[in-house]
């Protein structure tokens, strides 16, 4: 395969960046010490299908282990998906390779989640946010000197530092850094991985602003993965809701946070604590009980039916949902919701439902006892 | 240098008799760089069976403080400690560490941040429950197990008396979380130190221990300090919050004036700057600028004013004390009337 069999045109929509079809990544799992033989799969993500429109923010939710990480860094084929297209301006990446790819790679870059992880700690600033120009040979040294200290201005970081090393820098600093180098290659299509989850909370709200400022200047088109609703609220367009290596709910930002379909966007909406005493006292969470099932072992037909308040049994536990369009621009993956009709999940009603185990736990049926349930509704119920 | 001078106590009405009363409490490290003063004269109270909120970003002294309430500073060779501690009427650091042994699992119990990390992996739940209970409450080992298997019930985990004999690496998440709670109370403490109960948890899962600890509080009539940076898990669950910025208390008051109003510059910057669910999305936040000030180069006025809008030289040099600025609430600003001005205008507006 070569690079002129992957251009095709781009999905017949001219304002599609990135399309996902399909996409499956699974990890082996393997046994034996001289021979290793596959015994299993984690499935990291399960079958996924979206589009990422030109200069919108995507933003990607869910708890971890749902595969939102892994859906990033398979997009850039950091990881190889083991099924499935992913094409960027029509060009199916998972087919490139070498220099073919790394071509690709100049227009999309990451920004990762652990700013004390993510820069080589022996490397100074000016090496670290001139790599990529070195990598795909862009400049010449002068040049290179020149636009990493035009990076370190454009992220708020004094240009004069550049030949300091990252632990002589805070830790938003260094996402300002990891920032500039993303940016160096002047890509369009960045994926923020957790970018702020690793920041102090009133260092969270600059290096947010940052970003948004930068998508403005430069017309930048995000996938936004983290696990902070209200964060992804502030910044996204559009967002997709994961549960275990798919996607469950998709929808434009004000609908999806506004008109939740899903059963499990509407527990994980109503679990969220707000900053506000008074607001608490009226909120009503949707306590879910149990965990999230392994994805080693994930449960069959709707892989949320052991942990939902609304599951129908003979049906949500045999047949997987499909992603399908619900309402126009807003997919959800549930059984239940039929032509715009959801079901709705109240607090205390249903959240004392029955429990089913988690396969982490060692094969354990996790069924709250009833002491322990009527006690939980006490708590509830104040 | 006296910092917080006098101590006035809260005038809560109702905070008469107190379980912890800390006073002037610093704790510094001797480090390469010079002192850091990790708590900087910190005094507050804590009444029987209250559910006290601790918030602050990392660095700011939240969990120095806990540490030195347990006792667990004397462990630690660069620590200087100074200042008082009385738990039910006695000075834990004057105590010999025989004496604090007796407090320190059954009187105050923790709950640590990473139910992955600290709980022994190679011992099991029976053992790591039973340790406390047959020590402090002198129990023979069937009792104990006996109480093990009733706590690990409370806690909401399913058939108790199998699991016991597990490992912690067979339980997730959540459910080590509950553990930990278990062992917690499993000797009726009075004070609770929960230092960031919830940050590794999921948010659904957070949702369950969260409505968990307020639960069990109750029932065992345990005081709570929840010691935390996110401010939707304190305005949940205390009712009284305390703000701690680079070793110092900032402010201090009960949960609703203090989230609505607050006479802090720092809070109301924090507050701000976290998006909310349920308010209309903004374009832009408004972020604190700068960073947080190194604690063995503080500055010598106030540690926040390097960062405040509302800062003037006075603010730079003297640091200001806790001034009361209402019922029960305490502001260490120097331009608290500006806030307090600002929040009456805002409630005849």
């Amino acid at each position: 395969m070569n690079a002129v069999d992957a251009v095709r045109p781009a999905d017949g929509r001219g304002d599609t960046l990135v399309t996902v079809d399909d996409l499956a990544v699974h990890f082996p799992i393997t046994s034996g010490i001289v021979f290793r033989h596959k015994i299993g799969a984690v499935r990291a993500v399960d079958g996924l299908s979206f589009t990422v429109k030109r200069g919108e923010t995507l933003g990607l939710v869910g708890e971890s282990g749902c595969g939102k990480s892994t859906t990033g860094r398979a997009i850039l084929q950091l990881i190889r998906p083991t099924t499935g297209r992913v094409l960027y301006e029509g060009a199916d990446l998972a087919h490139l390779r070498g220099g073919a790819l790394r071509r690709q790679r100049r227009r999309m870059q990451m920004i990762f989640q652990d700013p004390y992880a993510s820069l080589n700690s022996r490397m100074t600033v000016a090496d670290i946010v001139g790599e990529p120009l070195l990598v795909h040979r862009m400049l010449d040294r002068s040049g290179r000197r020149d636009r990493v200290r035009e990076l370190l201005q454009t992220v708020g970081i004094n240009p004069n530092t550049l030949n300091r090393y990252p632990h002589e820098f805070s830790g938003g600093q260094r996402q300002r850094i990891g920032i500039a180098r993303a940016l160096a290659v002047e890509p369009n299509f960045i994926v923020c991985d957790e970018p702020i989850s690793a920041l102090d909370v009133s260092i969270r709200a600059q290096i947010i602003n940052l970003l948004q400022e930068l998508q403005r200047d430069f017309g930048l088109t995000y996938l936004f993965i983290a696990h902070d609703l209200s964060v992804v609220r502030h910044i996204s367009d559009r967002v997709a809701v994961m549960y275990l290596g798919r996607i469950v709910e998709l929808a434009e930002n004000a609908v999806l946070y506004g008109e939740p379909m899903h059963p499990y966007t509407q527990a994980l909406l109503s679990a969220v604590p707000i900053p506000d005493p008074e607001a608490e006292e009226h909120r009503r969470a949707v306590v879910l009980q149990g965990d999230v099932p392994s994805p080693a072992d994930p449960p069959p037909g709707c892989h949320f039916h052991t942990r939902c308040p609304a599951m129908q049994e003979g049906h949500c536990d045999l047949e997987s949902p499909a992603l399908k369009e619900v309402r126009p621009g807003h997919f959800a993956a549930c059984h239940l919701i039929n032509a715009g009709d959801y079901p709705r999940i109240r607090a205390g009603e249903n959240d004392l439902a029955v429990v089913a185990g988690s396969p982490a736990e060692g094969g354990a049926v996790a069924a709250v006892s009833d002491v322990a349930s009527e006690e939980l509704e006490m708590g509830s119920s104040e | 240098m006296m910092l917080a001078g006098v101590y006035t106590p809260p005038a809560m009405g109702v905070t008469t008799s107190r379980l912890l009363d800390i006073t002037d409490l610093s704790v510094e490290f001797a480090s390469m760089e010079g002192t850091v003063h990790a708590v900087d004269h910190v005094s507050f109270a804590v009444a029987p069976g209250e559910l006290v909120g601790l918030v602050g970003e990392s660095g700011c002294g939240k969990s120095v403080t806990a540490t030195a309430i347990l006792g667990l500073t004397r462990m630690l060779a660069n620590a200087t400690v100074s200042g008082r501690i009385d738990f039910q009427d006695r000075d834990l650091l004057a105590l010999p560490e025989s004496e604090v042994r007796k407090v320190r699992g059954k009187e105050i119990a923790m709950i640590f941040q990473d139910p992955v990390t600290s709980l022994n992996p190679v011992l099991s739940i029976e053992r790591l429950m039973t340790e406390g209970i047959e020590l402090h409450l002198g129990l023979s080992h069937e009792d104990a197990v006996a109480r093990a298997i009733d706590m690990l019930q409370k806690v909401g985990i399913p058939k108790a008396a199998e699991r016991i004999k597990d490992y912690p690496h067979q339980f997730s998440g959540g459910m080590r979380q509950r553990v930990m709670i278990a062992i917690a109370l499993s000797c009726n403490p009075k004070l609770l130190l929960a230092d960031e109960p919830t940050t590794a948890l999921d948010v659904t899962i957070q949702a369950q221990i969260l409505r968990l600890m307020k639960q069990l509080s109750r029932e065992y009539d345990a005081a709570v300090i929840v010691i935390t940076h996110d401010l939707g898990v304190v305005a949940g669950m205390c009712r009284r919050i305390l703000v701690m910025y680079a070793g110092r208390i900032v402010e201090e008051g009960p949960a609703k004036p203090l989230f609505h109003h607050p006479h802090h510059p720092y809070t109301v910057g924090l507050l701000k700057s976290v998006p909310r669910l349920d308010r209309p999305r903004s374009d832009e936040l408004e972020s604190i600028e700068g960073l947080p000030p190194d604690l063995s180069h503080l500055p010598p006025g106030c540690s926040f004013a390097p960062r405040c809008w509302l800062a003037t030289d006075e603010c730079w040099q003297t640091p200001p004390k806790l001034f009361v600025t209402g019922d029960g609430r305490r502001s260490a600003c120097f331009h608290r009337d500006k806030l307090i001005d600002l929040a009456a205008a805002e409630v005849t507006a």
